[in-house]
């Protein structure tokens, strides 16, 4: 393959996140290595009680009070996010041109929220339409946690959501990547942000479908791989990522976090939810291609496991394909610890990967009591982080509903 | 019972404290806009339109908005219509 001219490399200079243990980059890798599940107990409207993982960020640091309460909790946490990642990313934000800024936010649903609340509010009053909130359409817009953040930061270029089930936040950073190779943007927002907790029907449907998480701890609840596992714990979240082309990137002098080396984005057309192992391998396949890669170039593979029975065992299907004779790949899970932050999934767990370019540590996935034979593979690291040295490559899965799939690769920048 | 003024001033402040709980009640102009003293704009004019919807169970027309600028012209428009509803 010919190498990529510099403004043709996408490179992450920036990050900012909250997850249910953590509210940056540090304390949530630290949650990480330490074993800190972010899963508590949760009660939601109409469904009683169940397990989540929730986000306490402080989502008035970047917006005004009246902000949040007008906007959506989607808004508020995309938001909070890219207050964090501009920050992080030493950018002179103040002088920056705002109509070459891209804002692209995975959502796995949106508005879901508001209108349940609605509904619950107008039933008090007989379901009087005199009483339906105002608030109703641009807070359920599918741009809408995008639009906030163009709101609160001034942004005049481009914004939109990417409606990508649990495949969203990675298809965030591939539409920014993509923008930024265009040439339509010079900076790009792109991740992922989930409010799904705050609705019950999404806990009602997996417990339907006998796919929601259950477990007299909490903690131990999110068990992907374990023979025990019993579903999704449903979660908060959101994750944002300055991207920029490395040209820009080296002329500012940025700190650089890794470079997207490729992706590959696929749609299953074969079930509206279970997942097909043959199309995910060829997602793989496809974003292995696209970085000029082969599999045992990749060093951690983080897994979309999201804890259900079938897809666990479909997903490890998919990898001992692609990964047969990858004998240094090692293998690991996020959604252990922090339960399935939808919209935020993919992005959320690249971020608790990518310190593994600078300490070269793999974090486990947790939980794993008695590994189910159908999910055995070659290094899954269970429970413990393990130093490995080096690590240079990270290969992150992002599966969804409806069939689809979206994979990125990042590779760490050694400079040239 | 009737409902007096100050019952709705009291509402009204409730209502204003729920968007911006800094707001100092005493502080509060009678013949100024509230748009002009509290940087409220058109969706939070809206807000004050469900509340008091809501609040009173009461049909507020759109024709009906202007009424409700400042504390006192929303007294002088509620005043009469809950002690009617009463």
């Amino acid at each position: 393959m010919k190498p990529r001219d510099d403004s043709e490399r996408i490179v992450i200079t920036g990050v900012g996140l909250t997850a249910p243990n953590g509210n940056n980059l540090a304390e949530y890798r630290q949650a990480l290595l330490n074993g800190v599940s972010g899963v508590v107990p949760y009660e939601v409207r109409y469904f009683g009680k169940t397990l989540a993982g929730l986000c306490n960020c402080d989502v008035t640091k970047y917006r005004s009070r009246r902000e949040v309460r007008r906007g959506t909790r989607a808004g508020s946490i995309a938001a909070f996010c890219v207050g964090e990642a501009i920050a992080d990313s030493g950018l002179d934000w103040e002088s920056f041109p705002k109509d070459s800024v891209g804002v692209y936010i995975g959502v796995t649903e949106h508005g879901n929220v508001e209108t349940e609340n609605e509904i619950y509010q107008i039933k008090q009053y007989d379901y009087d339409c005199a009483y339906w909130s105002h608030h109703h359409n641009p807070r359920t817009v599918a741009n809408n946690p995008a639009g906030e953040v163009t709101l609160s930061f001034g942004v005049t270029g481009p914004h939109y959501t990417l409606g990508a089930a649990c495949a969203a936040g990675n298809a965030g950073i591939i539409q920014g990547v993509q923008q930024l190779r265009l040439g339509e943007v010079d900076l790009a927002f792109a991740g992922g942000v989930s409010e799904s907790v705050h609705t019950f029907g999404i806990f009602a449907a997996f417990h339907a479908q006998g796919a929601l998480a259950r477990h007299d701890d909490p903690t131990k609840a999110s068990r992907p791989f374990d023979v025990d596992r019993n579903g999704i714990v449903v979660s908060e979240g959101g994750c944002v990522y300055v991207l920029e082309r490395l040209s820009d990137a080296k002329k500012r002098g940025a700190k650089i976090y890794g470079e997207i080396l490729g992706y590959g984005m696929n749609s299953d057309a074969t079930d509206f939810v279970l997942p097909n192992a043959e199309r995910q391998a060829q997602c793989v396949r496809k974003a292995l291609r696209n970085a000029g890669l082969a599999p045992e170039d990749i060093d951690i593979v983080n897994t979309h496991a999201t804890a259900t029975h079938a897809g666990d065992a479909i997903e490890i299907q998919a990898l001992r394909d692609v990964f047969a004779d990858a004998k240094k790949t090692y293998i690991n899970n996020t959604k252990s610890f922090i339960g399935h932050a939808m919209g935020a999934a993919g992005v959320l767990e690249l971020a608790g990967n990518l310190p593994s370019f600078n300490d070269g540590v793999v974090h486990p996935t947790i939980n794993v009591d008695n590994l189910d034979p159908e999910c055995e593979i070659r290094n899954l690291v269970m429970n413990k982080p393990l130093e490995v040295g080096s690590v240079r490559t990270i290969l992150n899965n992002s599966f969804g509903m409806v069939g689809i799939n979206a994979v990125t690769i990042v590779g760490k920048y050694e400079g040239d | 019972m009737a409902v007096t003024v100050e019952e709705i001033k009291k509402s009204i402040i409730d209502i204003l404290l729920g968007f911006d709980d800094t707001i100092d009640p005493e502080s509060i102009k009678e013949d100024v806009p509230f748009r002009e003293q509290l940087e409220l704009d058109s969706m939070d004019m809206l807000d004050i339109v469900l509340a008091l919807r809501q609040r009173y169970r009461l049909p507020i027309h759109e024709s009906d908005y202007v009424h409700l600028q400042t504390m006192k012209s929303t007294v002088e428009y509620l005043l009469p219509l809950l002690n009617k509803a009463e």
